[in-house]
């Protein structure tokens, strides 16, 4: 038999098992370029939670009450831990953090661009967990059906936490319409800032998306952009309502034919503007991620020496 | 309870809250800027912790005063000169050295006051110290690992802690000095005498840092005053990121 048939027979059991729904496992053999689409998504997932801790950091020092400053410390702590865990899953597939730290910081691998939005009043606190988690929500809850077993796990894990981040922002929000008109002008003007890059989370139309159908066909995806855009338009529409804030789309209409939301453009120039590194805060985030992975270096280093002459004296007694 | 009691415990429970309030400002800054991923989570972890104590004891002198202040109004209301934390609390964040020696200085504290509350006649005070036992044990742990790999590390981490130490060691006296407000609670059995607990925390802190190749600074400097509302330069700025948004919309609900 030559190479390329037992490849072809490794690449039929291979899509034997997916097709069969059973989880691609770490030391399962997997298609190069399956192993390369992982590995891009889900350390682009781990530096979009890594990320995401700055706007909502940048808050925490002038969070309003106690109350709130515990549940958003709280909050960030589980994003860090899911970073975490993201950083293990990616890792299985055999790259370091260290390797994925340097993509993310020479600019070769992304975040959610939605983290280029800078978090202006504590309204945007409330904003950013009810419309950013929310929409990471609706993409991470089809994820969990994801082919790769590491990372099924981790987002089935992780969208237990997710939905306490959503609901924290919106109880945020909860408050603030129903204060003061101050407050339900914060609450309004974060809702008109973050509604449309939250849409853009999903990333372009399927029809433009370079990464969509091969990730389907490998069922690392399992909705596309658009499908699960969506379900997170139809169903923000009604906690709009709820909240009492004017919609910021004002072609959102009912469609009776298709059973959901009809709705307006998404300014595309803008998506892919942010995209190719030019947002509000795209510099800012990763300068101050170097910043801190700068300032800690001689703290890496000083662990590294403590540990080594810990196992020099350790070799030294046996 | 008798009214000067009361306000005497009320006045302690102010101060405890103050103390964890500022503390738990402090290392809240580090979210985002530690030095990897673990150690954010750590720092996130212990900012709560302390949160969450300035609550209970913001709580609790709540219902003492009766006044219908409430926990937001002792945290986001007072200024510096009403603040009553200690010192080593207020100082800035630093590097991530000057943080972990002011956290090793402050847990072996906590660990020595913390089962002495729990054992207050005053059942909330007790309360709220039980817990809060836990979490210092944990926070102990950490900080103590941490001073023995930064001290006996490299040449840099060993200067820069032994530079931190140096420049928080004068900010660790007031810690056992009483005045006449907890005096009066110690006599009774409600706050604790902490001059008692000096000797004990010079001997476990002098055994760590001695551990670690660092030098047990002289005792000559001190500075002292948090306790009476006279504070570093450090605690307005402080107190003017955190009661920013609150006192902009004043009367607010969040």
């Amino acid at each position: 038999m030559s190479s390329e048939q037992k490849l072809s027979l490794q690449e039929q059991q291979f899509m034997g098992k997916i097709n069969a729904e059973e989880k691609i496992e770490p030391k399962d053999w997997m298609p190069e370029k399956y192993r390369k689409n992982l590995i891009r998504q889900i350390s682009q997932h781990a530096h979009s939670e890594v990320i995401g801790m700055q706007p909502e950091g940048n808050f925490l020092t002038r969070a309003p009450s106690l109350r709130r400053k515990a549940i958003l410390l709280s909050k960030i702590q589980d994003e860090a831990g899911h970073g975490l865990y993201l950083y293990s899953a990616a890792e299985t597939l055999g790259i370091s953090r260290d390797e994925m730290i340097e993509a993310l910081q020479s600019g070769r691998a992304k975040y959610a661009s939605i983290f280029n939005y800078p978090a202006l009043t504590w309204a945007d606190m409330g904003a950013i967990g009810w419309l950013v988690d929310g929409a990471a929500i609706v993409n991470q809850v089809s994820l969990q059906r994801t082919s790769y077993g590491p990372y099924s796990r981790g987002m089935i894990r992780i969208c237990k936490e997710e939905s306490f981040h959503q609901r924290q922002g919106y109880d945020i929000m909860l408050s603030l319409v129903n204060g003061t008109q101050e407050q339900k002008a914060m609450a309004q003007d974060a809702l008109n800032r973050f509604y449309w890059p939250a849409l853009m989370m999903f990333g372009p139309h399927d029809s433009e998306s370079a990464h969509s159908a091969k990730s389907m066909e490998w069922k690392i995806k399992r909705e596309t952009n658009d499908d699960l855009r969506q379900k997170f338009i139809d169903q923000t529409a009604s906690q709009i309502e709820f909240l009492g804030l004017e919609h910021p789309d004002k072609e959102l209409k009912w469609s009776e034919e298709r059973g959901h939301y009809d709705s307006g453009e998404i300014d595309w120039e803008e998506f892919h503007s942010v995209i190719a590194g030019n947002g509000h805060c795209n510099r800012q985030r990763l300068e101050h991620h170097i910043k801190a992975h700068q300032e800690g270096a001689w703290v890496r280093e000083a662990l590294a020496a403590y540990n080594a002459k810990k196992q020099a004296k350790q070799a030294e007694a046996a | 309870m008798s009214d000067t009691i009361k306000d005497a415990t009320l006045e302690y429970a102010v101060r405890l809250g103050d103390d964890a309030n500022v503390l738990g400002h402090r290392i809240s800054e580090w979210v985002s800027h530690g030095p990897f991923l673990e150690e954010d989570i750590a720092y996130a972890n212990v900012a709560l912790d302390y949160i969450g104590r300035a609550r209970m004891f913001y709580g609790y002198a709540s219902e003492l005063a009766d006044d219908g202040r409430t926990e937001d109004d002792f945290a986001y209301m007072r200024d510096d000169r009403q603040y009553h934390n200690l010192l080593l609390m207020e100082m800035p964040r630093g590097d991530f050295a000057y943080s972990q020696v002011r956290q090793l200085l402050i847990d072996v504290y906590y660990n020595l006051l913390l089962p002495k509350l729990a054992e207050s006649r005053d059942d909330t005070l007790a309360a709220i110290a039980a817990k809060a036992i836990k979490e210092s044990r944990y926070h102990l742990r950490r900080s103590r690992d941490w001073v023995l790999r930064l001290g006996d590390g490299t040449e840099e981490s060993h200067r820069r802690t032994q530079a931190a130490l140096d420049s928080l060691w004068g900010y660790t006296h007031e810690m056992f000095e009483m005045d006449e407000t907890e005096r009066l609670l110690a006599d009774k059995g409600i706050a604790v005498d902490t001059t008692r607990l000096r000797d004990e925390w010079h001997r476990q802190v002098s055994s760590i840092l001695t551990e670690a190749t660092l030098s047990v600074p002289e005792d000559g400097w001190a500075v002292r005053g948090g306790r009476i509302g006279y504070h570093t330069e450090n605690l307005g700025h402080l107190l003017t990121e955190m009661q920013f948004v609150h006192r902009s919309y004043p009367g607010c609900q969040w």
